[in-house]
């Protein structure tokens, strides 16, 4: 019996009149947790009660804790009558089950109900106080952080990097069980928010427990799904990355190394084999201590081994560092190896053993799309399967051995592509599914790589790995020095001298002579000792020390494809006879969009097929930028099969011209001015072919497809024919994209290349568009037309929506389709817009021009390094923290400069001006959310813990709420209150990597009825101003008002 | 194909003030988007009608769903359904109560009850602004009305308090309230040349003045102080009774004549019509005055200003210097009447009724 939960409820505010009699309301509150109850008295006629209860106090097991919400129910009394309710507030005690996340929730939060929506306010306090549990076979996993966020937290490091996390839990749908005939809509949309709320608190707790068996402390990339299967039932998966991480003391970066040392973050699972050497993929033999060479194992058998050089023992780099002589301590069992030694033969058999760690993992993937520095070091490209298949209903929830037998299916395919590739890890991994009626199509994907080892096995990832991370700014006038930067980081890196980190990821994985598919390889442009492929295609974020020529945009796919309506296995196998079909006509638009812009790699693809009865959509998205190292995309030349006709000659060269014109135009807008270079095309085995990185298969009920060829047959890859009518369409696709409007730029990934100088000011926001296809005769191309028209018109829309803020870049413009019902085309997009400083930013342009595009840090935020970077100037960990000191000082001199630039803190002068103008009570506290993982000019200095909500809004009087955009537009705001509404009472002020999973609206208009669900998650934080020097957590202040507020009304 | 719905929702709340005003003023959406476009919304950020149309339609329901909490503007800032800046809170709710001049002189003095209401097509048909907006003009007056009807202590302040308006907003409203209390009398044709300042100000100087509030409050305990500001101190309008003798004595009225005659000769182009005159304004100004215990004739007030004061002084063509002149002399000189004793109250009345006067003197 290990907790104590308690509440308080304080007092209501601006409840709803419940009897029409005397306009008022006889208020009280219901407390529920598990099977307990507790009422407060009632408080008669008042719209604003003061309840001011007594604690309630739970007494409950830790497990409880984690699956359960506390349930507070806000009724008003009837004396004749059963009492009504007026709505309904869940709370996820998980928060403040952490020691380092929140310690109380105190605040105002919305009541809500499905029918009325927000109804009035309701201020509860609720405490945790656990218990010491030292029972070895617990079912709980308190303690254990979770994150959205796809990279390691600012303020935390990674120890250890343990991998992949999944489980899946199932259960009944209430909406489909026999009870339903005879409940409510409104009970019955009630018990499914209850229990999705109850089944993610599951979820949440066995996916800790996996983590505490691999001896992580944390799930970073945590991505929670639910799969409304109807019928078949409500499946609730998740996958994530089990980490250790430690925290950083803000303020003191070097001392961060010594908290490591007291991290209890050694386990069984860092075995004996951590503290050996690197594994090094270097072909560089002059290192003075290296060993026999140890091959990598990560390959497949059937592929030759790749030209992986002799390892380096990795000894010399701890003797060099303090860091990782400061961690001996940790290695608990392996406490009879000695660290600093030689290696001797017993080292290299550990090495070896090591080496397989990662391989002996099922599943070597990783949801995370950010990475410390030094940990990717090669990428394949992008790895994804899909799986066609039919939903029956699933007969024993406990077991749902089905659908862990379909994922695992799916990732033992994606394993299987990136071994081809040459990479023995996945990253940026990613699943999902689309359902229509009982077809159901499982899709990952992710980017095939090669990883440093060293993270999964040992907490050598220092301070200046996440510091690093952290600290992504622009060092104007910095490229002079960035050769000695890559000295430096290079040593630190220690892996490969001949691999700089800004271009030692593009440098190919696979055996160039036994290529997995045909592409085009050329020296690195940058480095010019290895070879990289002509196009780059990942699910990953740019990484952070990438060097890249000018910005990057949105790229963007779309398709539509008609299908016959079709039931059960028919209608299956039709999918999944279309779906390879379409995967390639969008990788080829893809390709020739980029093409067009004359860019060369593609970040944060992400391709989303959607199933409707009639028709197949898809949307792949992603950031096209032109990486320096990687060769300059040719043009596009367009080809008639018969020039035979004069007109249609002229046709074909007015083609031609407006595609050359699009593409210098591109080059100017972009900014992309790459170094003249010779060309220097070295052995392809298949030259001359399209290359593709994407590299996909398609399997239905686990006939696996064979592998489709992606090349044009033994066509030029970028000779577009036009005789073809497909080509046709896609030169039209082409150039009818419309060029943003000037000050706009847009990625779908974390941030822009090439933009550095940020404001404090974003808007984040969630936009949804339905669109109702009349005509029900329409062919592929009209289809199409009208498709991308959609997706054309609602960014238009979006930049026209916040031209207030220009400049400004739209970042991680996450598009969602879906074919609600027949002949309908539903498209979402969350966002955030962000708006930077022309001033510095035309300096920062022009430096990056001089310094013939290499910006390796220009990606780097200033702001966000503040006292740690200077505190750590002085020591001699500097270098061992991966932070070259020039970089250091440049950064301490942008921060004063972006002082000054800075307005007035903005969440401080909104407070003081609202208390002046607004003598209503304490100030609502303003809260930020952004889909990034962080906010630009602030610091995070506490995570409070994961948001995972969802919501059922429905009404029967659809015309009176202003029709589907009324009732949405209310919904999704209420749904925003109500997250801000949980932040704030958790202390915190801002929401990061905010993402809306689903958004699943259903309508029906004649009956005048709709209903739309939710869900959303994101990590809450507290942040503090660059500019603050003090960090003052808001935690205190929130705290007081909330205090204040009940003292001001009792 | 159509567009079934479309929902742009951000975590601050956008709002547009152009197309604020636009959705105030009561046009339509397409009516909203012909104006923007006329305006040259299409050269911003290359959009077209289509995109202006969505943008318009989502900013209208914005605020329409905003305006439930504009009806009690204090839930604005501590509600959390939206997250709007404060600096905005403060516009939405400054332009959603400011008024058009021409439609609260139509309504000035009226009974703000459904009937009224019902009369607003005839408003707006006469003011040429548009019903919906004449509607929400007039709800604002009715609701603030409500409001601090029922509340005690200055008038201004409670409406700042509880709408947390601009002062000057609030001083508007306060003489709408005002008029609407006291139902005086504005809509005569005679009257119909005076403007909503005219009037604004003049229940400005009267609540100023003449009402319990005015003299000395801080004396008055606060629970004592009912209704303060909207009704007229009754004590005061009883002892203006005592400003009769200012004609009824024959001697004492001579006297003051003398004594205006002397300061405003040869400064006055109208003297000899002054001369002629300066018993009849006299005795129009001290009759209203001891009229004012009954209701119906402080409802008068303003038109028998006009047509006792006003318009015979238009008919002799004074000019409003020369107004101001006698108005200033004739006040000062009653304070030289050694049998006189009713200074204070003298001053009181006096000091209202000149600045009124001079309000309405014009064409």
């Amino acid at each position: 019996m290990p907790g104590k939960l308690k509440a308080k409820i304080v007092a209501g505010r601006h409840l709803p009149v419940m009897d029409r009699a005397s306009d008022l309301t006889d208020a009280f509150v219901e407390v529920k947790f598990g099977n307990t109850t507790f009422k407060t008295d009632v408080y008669p006629k008042s719209l604003n009660p003061q309840w001011n209860s007594e604690w309630f106090k739970f007494e409950v097991d830790d497990e409880d804790l984690q699956d359960e919400p506390l349930q507070i129910t806000v009724l008003d009394h009837d004396t004749y009558s059963a009492n009504d309710a007026i709505g309904k507030v869940y709370i996820d005690i998980d928060p403040l089950l952490s020691s380092e996340a929140a310690t109380v929730i105190s605040g105002w939060f919305p009541i809500y109900d499905t029918i009325h929506g927000i109804r009035g306010e309701i201020n509860v306090l609720v405490k945790v106080d656990l218990f010491n549990d030292l029972n070895r076979f617990r079912q709980s996993s308190c303690g254990v952080k979770f994150f959205c966020t796809t990279s390691i937290p600012r303020c935390y490091r990674a120890a250890l990097v343990h991998g992949f996390v999944e489980e899946l839990v199932v259960n009944e749908d209430p909406e489909y069980q026999w009870i339903d005939r005879i409940r409510t809509p409104r009970a019955s949309n009630e018990a499914r928010q209850r229990l999705i709320s109850l089944m993610s608190g599951e979820l949440q707790r066995k996916i800790g427990l996996k983590v505490l068996e691999m001896g992580g402390n944390a799930v970073v990339g945590y991505l929670q799904c639910f799969d409304l299967e109807g019928e078949s039932g409500l499946v609730v998966r998740a996958i994530g990355t089990a980490c250790t991480l430690d925290k950083l003391i803000p303020g003191t970066g070097s001392n961060t190394i010594t908290h490591t040392n007291t991290a209890p973050a050694s386990n069984a699972c860092n075995s004996p084999s951590k503290e050996i050497k690197e594994p090094v993929f270097s072909e560089d033999p002059t290192h003075p201590l290296s060993v026999p060479p140890t091959p990598l194992r990560t390959l497949p058998p059937s592929s030759s081994p790749p030209p992986f050089s002799p390892s380096k023992p990795c000894s010399r780099q701890s003797s060099s560092s303090d860091t990782d002589l400061s961690l001996t301590p940790k290695m608990g069992m392996g406490s009879g190896i000695s660290v600093g030694k030689e290696a001797g033969p017993l080292k290299t058999l550990l090495r070896q053993q090591a080496q397989s760690a990662l391989e002996q993992r099922e599943f070597p993937f990783f949801t995370l799309t950010c990475f410390p520095p030094g940990f990717l070091v090669h990428i394949g490209g992008v790895v994804s399967a899909r799986s066609v298949k039919l939903l029956d209903r699933i007969h024993n929830p406990d077991e749902p051995e089905t659908r862990d037998a379909w994922w695992e299916e799916i990732r033992q395919e994606i394993k299987s592509h990136a071994k081809a590739l040459g990479c023995h890890a996945v990253v940026g991994y990613s699943e999902s599914t689309t359902i229509c009626e009982e077809v159901c199509i499982l899709s990952a994907s992710g980017t095939a790589a090669m990883l440093n080892p060293r993270f999964m096995r040992e907490g050598c990832l220092d301070a200046g790995g996440s510091d690093q991370r952290l600290s992504r700014q622009p060092p104007l006038g910095m490229v002079g020095s960035e050769r000695a930067e890559g000295e430096v980081s290079s040593s630190w890196l220690g892996f490969d001298d001949a691999s700089p980190p800004s271009c030692g990821f593009c440098h190919i994985p696979y055996d160039e002579f036994n290529m997995p598919f045909p592409a085009q390889l050329t020296y690195c442009y940058h480095c010019r000792r290895q070879k990289v492929p002509d196009v780059l295609f990942t699910t990953i974020d740019l990484p952070a020390e990438a060097a890249v020529t000018g910005k990057g945009c949105l790229i963007q796919a779309r398709l539509c494809r008609t299908k016959k309506k079709a039931q059960g296995e028919v209608n299956a196998t039709a999918i999944s006879n279309l779906l390879p079909f379409m995967e390639y006509e969008l990788h080829t638009q893809l390709m020739n969009k980029l093409k067009l812009r004359c860019m060369n790699a593609l970040f944060g693809l992400r391709i989303q097929i959607s199933v409707g009865e009639n028709m197949l959509l898809g949307l792949a998205s992603a950031t096209g930028v032109y990486l320096s190292a990687l060769p300059a995309p040719g043009g596009i030349q367009i080809a008639g099969k018969t020039p035979s006709d004069l007109s249609y000659d002229q046709h074909i060269s007015t083609m031609q011209k407006r595609i050359n014109d699009t593409i210098v135009m591109n080059k100017e807008l972009y900014n992309i001015h790459p170094p003249e270079c010779i060309e220097e095309v070295v052995g392809s085995p298949i030259p001359d072919r399209q290359r593709s990185r994407l590299f996909r298969s398609t399997s239905e009920s686990s006939d696996e497809l064979s592998e489709l060829d992606l090349s044009h047959g033994k066509k030029d890859a970028f000779v577009l024919e036009i005789d073809d009518t497909d080509a046709v369409e896609d030169i039209q696709s082409l150039l009818t994209d419309a060029p943003m409007p000037a000050g706009f730029y847009s990625c779908n990934t974390e941030v822009m290349p090439g933009i550095y100088n940020w404001t404090s000011g974003l808007q984040m926001f969630t936009s949804v568009r339905v669109y109702r296809l009349n005509n029900a005769n329409l062919t592929n191309q009209g289809l199409n037309k009208i498709f991308t028209d959609l997706c054309e018109n609602l960014l238009k829309s979006l930049y026209f929506k916040l031209r207030s803020m220009i400049p400004c870049c739209l970042c991680h413009l996450n598009f969602t389709v879906a074919v609600p019902e027949e002949e309908l085309i539903q498209v979402a997009v969350t966002a955030v817009a962000m708006s930077f400083d022309k001033e510095t930013q035309l300096a920062a342009d022009k430096a990056l021009n001089e310094g013939s595009g290499e910006n390796e840090e220009q990606l780097q935020f200033s702001m966000e390094l503040c006292g740690e970077s200077t505190s750590s100037n002085n020591q001699p960990t500097a270098k061992a923290s991966g932070l070259p000191e020039s970089a250091m000082t440049h950064s301490s001199s942008r921060v004063s400069s972006s002082e000054r630039c800075s307005p007035l803190p903005e969440v401080r002068s909104r407070s003081l001006r609202s208390t002046r103008s607004l003598p209503c009570g304490a100030p609502v506290t303003v809260v930020k959310m952004t889909p990034l993982s962080f906010l630009p000019m602030t610091r995070i200095v506490k995570y409070l813990g994961i948001i995972n909500m969802f919501f059922i809004r429905e009404t029967t009087s659809l015309r009176e709420e202003g029709g589907v955009s009324g009732f949405l537009h209310s919904f999704i705001a209420e749904v925003f209150a109500m997250v801000r509404a949980h932040v704030a009472a958790l202390g915190g002020n801002a929401v990061v990597s905010y993402s809306m999973k689903e958004c699943v609206f259903m309508e029906n208009p004649n009956k005048n009825q709709a209903q739309c669900l939710i869900n959303v998650s994101g990590d809450a934080v507290i942040f503090v101003r660059e500019s603050d020097q003090e960090a003052i957590p808001p935690l205190i202040t929130s705290g007081q008002t909330s205090t204040t507020g009940a003292d001001g009304t009792t | 194909m159509s567009m079934e719905l479309d929902v742009f929702v951000g975590n601050t709340t956008i709002m547009d003030m152009e197309v604020y005003q636009l959705w105030l003023d009561g046009l339509t959406v397409s009516d909203a988007v012909k104006v923007r476009m006329d305006e040259g919304a299409l050269l911003e950020c290359e959009a077209n009608p289509e995109v202006l149309t969505s943008d318009t339609m989502d900013q209208f329901r914005t605020f329409q769903m905003c305006e439930r909490l504009l009806h009690s503007p204090t839930k604005l800032g501590s509600q959390l359904l939206y997250q709007i800046p404060a600096q905005n809170q403060i516009i939405l709710i400054e332009r959603y109560y400011e008024f058009d001049s021409v439609f609260a002189r139509e309504v000035l003095g009226k009974k703000l009850s459904k009937g009224t209401k019902k009369d607003l097509d005839d408003t707006s048909c006469k003011t040429g602004i548009t019903l919906k907006s004449c509607r929400r003009q007039f709800d604002n007056f009715k609701r603030v009305f409500k409001v601090v009807e029922e509340l005690k202590g200055p008038l201004v302040e409670n409406i700042q308090r509880h709408f947390l308006l601009s002062d000057t907003l609030a001083r508007d409203y306060a003489a709408i309230v005002f008029f609407a209390n006291s139902r005086f009398e504005t809509g005569k044709r005679k009257l119909q040349y005076l403007s909503f300042q005219d009037f604004a100000f003049c229940a400005g100087q009267l609540i100023s003045y003449w009402t319990i509030g005015a003299m000395g409050a801080p004396t008055v305990p606060d629970s004592m102080m009912e209704d303060m500001d909207v009704d007229l101190e009754k004590e005061f309008l009883n002892e203006l009774k005592d400003l009769k003798v200012l004609v009824n004595d024959k001697d004492m009225m001579d006297q003051h004549k003398i004594l205006v005659c002397a300061a405003l000769r040869g400064k006055i182009k109208v003297y000899k019509l002054m001369e002629v005159n300066f018993k009849n304004l006299s005795r129009a100004l001290i009759n209203l005055a001891s009229k004012l215990t009954h209701t119906k004739d402080v409802r008068d007030l303003f038109i028998d200003l006009v047509e006792k004061f006003i318009e015979p002084c238009r008919y002799d063509r004074w000019t409003v210097a020369e107004i101001t002149l006698f108005l200033t002399h004739y006040t000062n000189a009653a304070h030289c009447l050694g049998t006189f004793r009713h200074q204070m109250i003298w001053d009181r009345y006096m000091g209202v009724i000149k600045s009124c006067i001079l309000q309405m003197y014009h064409e």
